[in-house]
């Protein structure tokens, strides 16, 4: 077994992901089957290989450093599933004393 | 009228309305009936925009009227996946997460296609953050092949692959990020092009795996294809990964038609065992066709596009693992849970497992995983590695000849419902489309003709070097002058009537 029930639950907490026990029964096994399927790739990954991380080399792009128009605050607040005073409002970030 | 307008092509339907004989405001009118006649039983669109389109296609008559000189789509009606940020326009990407969000902003994608001229119907059905291969990962319902209602219509883009296929748009845009455009190109028997890497703009397609998603068109003919891949395609310097250098003569090959001499390789290790026979007989005709067009045919070698597949089920999640971590409930989309009491860390937990669908978070798990400590060069680096290998196969092939030729998915379209909970089932669709998205070099399909044993459309896939996108062009308009000369009309023609 590549990975098991215990370990899919806490890739579920490591991913903000709620699962239910039922969703976790569902997802366990098929993550198992997916990543002993895909853990091939470590067959023909020789050291001397070199990895890439994006098919078409491009490095540094950078444009001049100037002032652009962007969204007005209520554009950029009009998405938002809580608002006050002209910013985001969140549920509490810090852990209560 | 009206039915013969939605059946000619963007081409076509460019010329009659630059020549006066109709409007942009008819052409629309003609396909928003035909969306209200068919589009209940084929659900291609998620959101059709009725009026926006009738506002734009009344200033392209306005604007023709005044005599200003428009582009060669100006008028032309599109279907835009879901995918792509649309102002004003809710944008879902197929899920709950995200419904009933209103983008601030319009993808670069999307400002071409509106500088273009061309009308936008609305934004269609996809699978989840365009992971899937059969459309039934939408939070929505699935979209069904207008070729038998019961099959998938393809996927991520199964939507705008549904909609060109069943005239309720000539033209259509979806995302290619392991074979998401050429896949339900394949079984919706209709054109794809996956331009190559950086060669359109993902400045506003919401990201999936950013190393690999492509933006590219759909169309009915080669030469509508092309028209509309040079209308989104150049740099943009809102996507860093944008190239900038010329966009590949494509409309051009489109017109050009001509393989004589042209070298052709036949990819040995896609094709054979656990492809369907009506795939097989349908590609062996196509390389036949093009022997007889006078291309050169060879059997060429990529010895790890074996590994292709393993290689983009843990680069791809762990892209998304990333990528999807924005939706976090705070700035925009879904909140749930938030009952003044629960924490944010707990809030955004809630809210991800309430607005993701399974196969999203499979993915993330899946990416999560392989990105963690002790098991991170195992598994990501590993598949970085065959990244490699997979670019190294290209390059050698495309010293030997000028284009690679596959089927494009193993089989046809599929029942609905058949691989929706068996995974690695459903992954195999993208056996033959993955590689070119590792290697990030250019890619079409085009129909060559149906299965005889469930009379569904096949796809001959046409592979080119990066910044090669005029090569597909060019061998799949002579195979598809060369096809209209043994059938007669459009392969489309046969498809059942809706």
């Amino acid at each position: 077994m590549a990975i098991t029930r215990d370990e899919v639950a806490h890739l579920a907490r490591l991913s903000r992901l709620a699962l239910g026990d039922d969703e976790l029964d569902h997802l366990a096994p098929q993550l198992d089957v997916i990543i002993s399927s895909v853990a091939r790739v470590q067959e023909v990954a020789a050291e001397d290989i070199p990895p890439t991380s994006h098919s078409v080399p491009l490095t540094n792009v950078f444009r001049p450093d100037e002032r652009q128009p962007c969204l007005a605050p209520d554009e950029a607040l009009a998405g938002a599933p809580a608002v006050e005073d002209g910013r985001f409002r969140v549920p509490r970030i810090l852990e209560e004393e | 009228m009206g039915t013969d307008l939605i059946r000619l092509t963007a081409a076509e339907m460019a010329a009659v309305i630059a020549s006066g004989e109709t409007s942009a405001v008819e052409v629309t009118r003609a396909h928003l009936d035909r969306i209200a006649a068919v589009d209940a039983r084929v659900h291609a669109f998620l959101q059709v925009d009725t009026e926006g389109a009738l506002a734009a296609a009344r200033s392209v008559d306005e604007r023709r009227a005044a005599g200003e000189l428009l582009g060669p789509l100006a008028g032309v009606p599109i279907a835009v996946k879901d995918v792509f940020t649309t102002k004003g326009l809710p944008t879902t990407c197929g899920s709950r997460i995200l419904e009933g969000w209103r983008p601030p902003y319009d993808a670069t994608v999307v400002r071409r296609l509106r500088d273009a001229g061309m009308v936008i119907l609305g934004k269609t059905n996809m699978d989840e953050f365009a992971m899937g291969s059969s459309t039934e990962n939408s939070a929505y319902g699935p979209t069904r092949n207008p070729w038998n209602l019961d099959r998938i219509p393809g996927g991520s883009s199964g939507g705008s692959s549904a909609a060109v296929a069943s005239y309720q748009a000539p033209l259509g845009i979806g995302t290619d990020t392991g074979g998401s455009i050429r896949q339900p190109a394949a079984v919706c028997g209709i054109v794809g092009g996956k331009p190559t890497y950086g060669g359109v703009s993902r400045y506003g397609l919401v990201a999936f795996a950013s190393s690999l998603d492509q933006a590219g068109p759909f169309a009915r003919t080669v030469l509508d294809a092309a028209l509309l891949h040079a209308a989104i395609a150049g740099h943009d310097p809102a996507d860093t990964t944008s190239i900038d250098a010329p966009v590949p003569s494509v409309v051009e090959a489109a017109r050009g038609a001509d393989v004589a001499g042209l070298r052709v390789g036949v990819v040995k290790e896609l094709g054979g065992e656990g492809y369907q026979p009506g795939v097989l007989r349908r590609f062996a005709e196509a390389i036949e066709l093009l022997d007889s067009l006078g291309a050169k045919v060879t059997e060429v070698s990529c010895p790890h596009f074996g590994y292709a597949l393993p290689a983009y089920y843990l680069i791809a999640p762990s892209e998304c693992s990333s990528n999807l971590a924005r939706f976090d409930a705070m700035r925009y989309g879904l909140r749930t849970g938030d009952d003044g009491t629960s924490s944010a860390e707990e809030v955004m937990a809630v809210t991800r497992a309430a607005g993701f669908g399974a196969e999203v978070k499979r993915r993330i798990m899946l990416g999560t995983y392989a990105l963690s400590s002790g098991y991170y060069d195992a598994y990501y680096g590993s598949a970085q590695k065959v990244r490699t290998l997979i670019s190294r196969d290209f390059q050698a092939a495309f010293e030997q000849v000028d284009v690679l030729v596959s089927p494009t998915t193993p089989t046809t379209a599929f029942p609905i419902g058949e691989r929706v909970d068996d995974p690695m089932a459903m992954y195999l669709a993208d056996l033959c489309t993955i590689p070119s998205n590792l290697a990030g070099n250019a890619a079409l399909s085009l129909p060559c003709g149906l299965a005889p044993e469930d009379n569904l459309p096949v796809g001959l896939q046409v592979m080119a070097p990066v910044l090669g996108d005029d090569r597909p062009y060019r061998v799949a308009a002579a195979l598809e002058a060369g096809y209209a000369d043994r059938w007669g009309h459009p392969l489309l023609e046969e498809a059942p009537a809706l």
